[in-house]
């Protein structure tokens, strides 16, 4: 193909800046990344919610897919795996077997729970509680830090720089390497051509190093006894520590790409909330108590991972369509997440919206996000700092958000702390 | 009605008279009963639910069933008492039913 159809064929997929009542149904293409990074997806969403719930993507270049939009029928998959498969992928990608690494969330029942219990005790509530006050003092140093009076990227000095640390922590990796962890995770997740790699073989090459880096981890933790970190529970564990190299790496990637982006991303998104919601601003200065339910509200929505992909092992009905063995189904939860027949008021941003944790971005079932605690832990410590220190950190420029319909985030984020927002007795 | 006592971590007893036909999940959030999450709504898909049946009931409340079971599963905190409170449907046999709480959901 010539670039010139190459890029002919972008353009005509792309539906940015056109009208998505009006769009002809089959051309819809969520997965396309345009409208998620040009902030046009929200009315997509709405639209096929109402016309089309369940929708069929015919003509891809990832080839046909299913859009599943609302609460209640992604509900009905998410506690079917035995029909709603998370193998091979729960990415839209088809797998190459040669460049695919194995991962429990892209297993079924029962080596996906064999597996995931070998080290969700780290993220456990238990062990959270004595993880806390190691993040609070992290936190404490990032937010000492920053500038006053000036603008700043608030991605690039607190959320990239705070999700890499917790990383750092968790592996027990050595904390001046830190960033090859950010690095790898965007290896990882990244599309080629986008800016970071231009091939998925050059992305594999790069994940060799990141595999050989925390092999050496891995022999120096098995050769000691058990201790708390992912790297020893994992070479400790019954059902991990004969894991081929292949399917230990694709477990490391997991837990990388799990805990960083996506709070990283909310992170971000909960800046941006606050200043396009001013009334909900003063009520968090009003009664900083609010912050846990915030944070689930933040995390609504921003729905940092826009959806998740399931394989139909049978033919079955969904929402009144033939969905046949075989198909590709992403389950939008940034769609359900502002499913009116789920949510009150889902385009609202409420930070003491009742029973805030009643949404869907951390899956439900048996995939359901192993780091939830963590990552709630993360963001309520973070904004129970910043508010004892700043009244208001001010989005002063548009946010650039990433070219990806899976990963929702940004990658700058302009902000300002004014002299006149420091609080006097922050310290 | 039928009496349920929830136990949290702590030792604080919480006794209250249920509706036969309510989960001993909506149970306890229709009364205020701290300690429960319930994110899912009683679909059996999130674990936050999580209670530990008192011994002496184990047999009236029956074994986890087909779904619940890799849900407890994954639970860290899981032991062989264990079970989902959303799936426990309370009718007349349960009448003095006593589950304890775990000190974090999941």
């Amino acid at each position: 193909m010539s670039d010139v159809t190459a890029q002919d064929t972008k353009r005509k997929r792309s539906l940015v800046g056109r009208d998505p009542w009006t769009t002809p149904l089959d051309e819809i293409d969520l997965a396309h990344p345009g409208i998620w990074q040009a902030n046009e997806f929200l009315p997509f969403l709405s639209r096929l919610r109402q016309d089309d719930p369940v929708h069929y993507c015919a003509d891809s270049p990832l080839g046909p897919y299913w859009s599943v939009m609302k609460y209640k029928d992604i509900m009905t998959m998410e506690a079917a795996p035995h029909i709603f498969s998370s193998e091979p992928t729960i990415g839209i990608v088809d797998v190459i077997p040669e460049f695919t690494l194995p991962m429990f969330i892209a297993m079924d029942p029962p080596k996906h729970e064999e597996q995931r219990k070998t080290v969700q005790g780290v993220v456990a509530p238990a062990n959270l509680k004595n993880l806390e006050g190691l993040i609070r003092q992290r936190v404490t140093t990032i937010l000492d830090a920053l500038p006053k009076d000036e603008t700043f990227n608030w991605v690039e000095l607190v959320s990239r720089d705070l999700t890499t640390q917790m990383l750092a922590t968790l592996f027990d990796f050595p904390f001046e390497d830190r960033h090859k962890l950010t690095y790898w995770s965007d290896v990882a997740t990244a599309i080629p051509g986008a800016g970071l790699i231009d091939s998925y073989e050059e992305g594999f090459e790069i994940l060799k190093e990141c595999l050989a880096y925390f092999s050496r981890l891995w022999q120096e933790r098995a050769s000691k006894p058990p201790g708390n970190d992912l790297i020893s529970m994992l070479a400790h564990g019954e059902a991990t520590r004969n894991m081929p190299p292949r399917e230990f790496l694709g477990n490391l990637i997991l837990l990388i790409v799990g805990g960083n982006d996506t709070t990283r991303n909310s992170i971000s998104g909960g800046v941006l909330a606050l200043n396009e919601n001013p009334q909900e601003y003063q009520k968090l200065r009003d009664n900083p108590a609010l912050i846990p339910s915030m944070v689930s509200e933040i995390i609504r929505w921003q729905t940092p991972l826009a959806y998740m992909r399931r394989t139909a092992k049978v033919d079955i009905e969904l929402g009144g369509k033939n969905i046949r063995a075989g198909d590709k189904i992403l389950m939008w939860y940034a769609s359900a997440n502002r499913d009116t027949d789920a949510i009150e008021n889902p385009d609202d941003f409420i930070i003491d919206r009742p029973r805030a944790r009643q949404h869907l971005s951390f899956g439900f079932g048996i995939h359901r996000c192993m780091g939830n605690r963590l990552a709630e832990m993360q963001l309520r410590v973070l904004w129970e700092e910043i508010s004892k220190r700043f009244d208001k950190v001010e989005v002063v420029g548009e946010p650039v958000r990433i070219y990806s319909s899976f990963v929702k985030g940004y990658t700058d984020l302009p902000v300002m702390i004014r002299s006149s927002a420091i609080k006097s007795a922050a310290g | 009605m039928t009496r349920i006592t929830y136990i949290e971590h702590d030792g604080t007893e919480h006794s209250i008279d249920a509706s036969n036909g309510d989960s001993v999940m909506e149970a306890a959030i229709k009364n205020l009963v701290p300690g429960i999450d319930a994110d899912c709504g009683g679909a059996c898909s999130c674990g936050t639910c999580h209670v530990f049946v008192d011994d002496a009931w184990l047999q009236a409340v029956g074994e986890p069933g087909e779904f619940e079971e890799p849900m407890l599963d994954i639970n860290p905190e899981r032991s062989a008492n264990s079970r989902l409170s959303c799936q426990i449907d309370i009718n007349d046999d349960l009448d003095g039913l006593v589950v304890r709480l775990p000190e974090f959901q999941f």
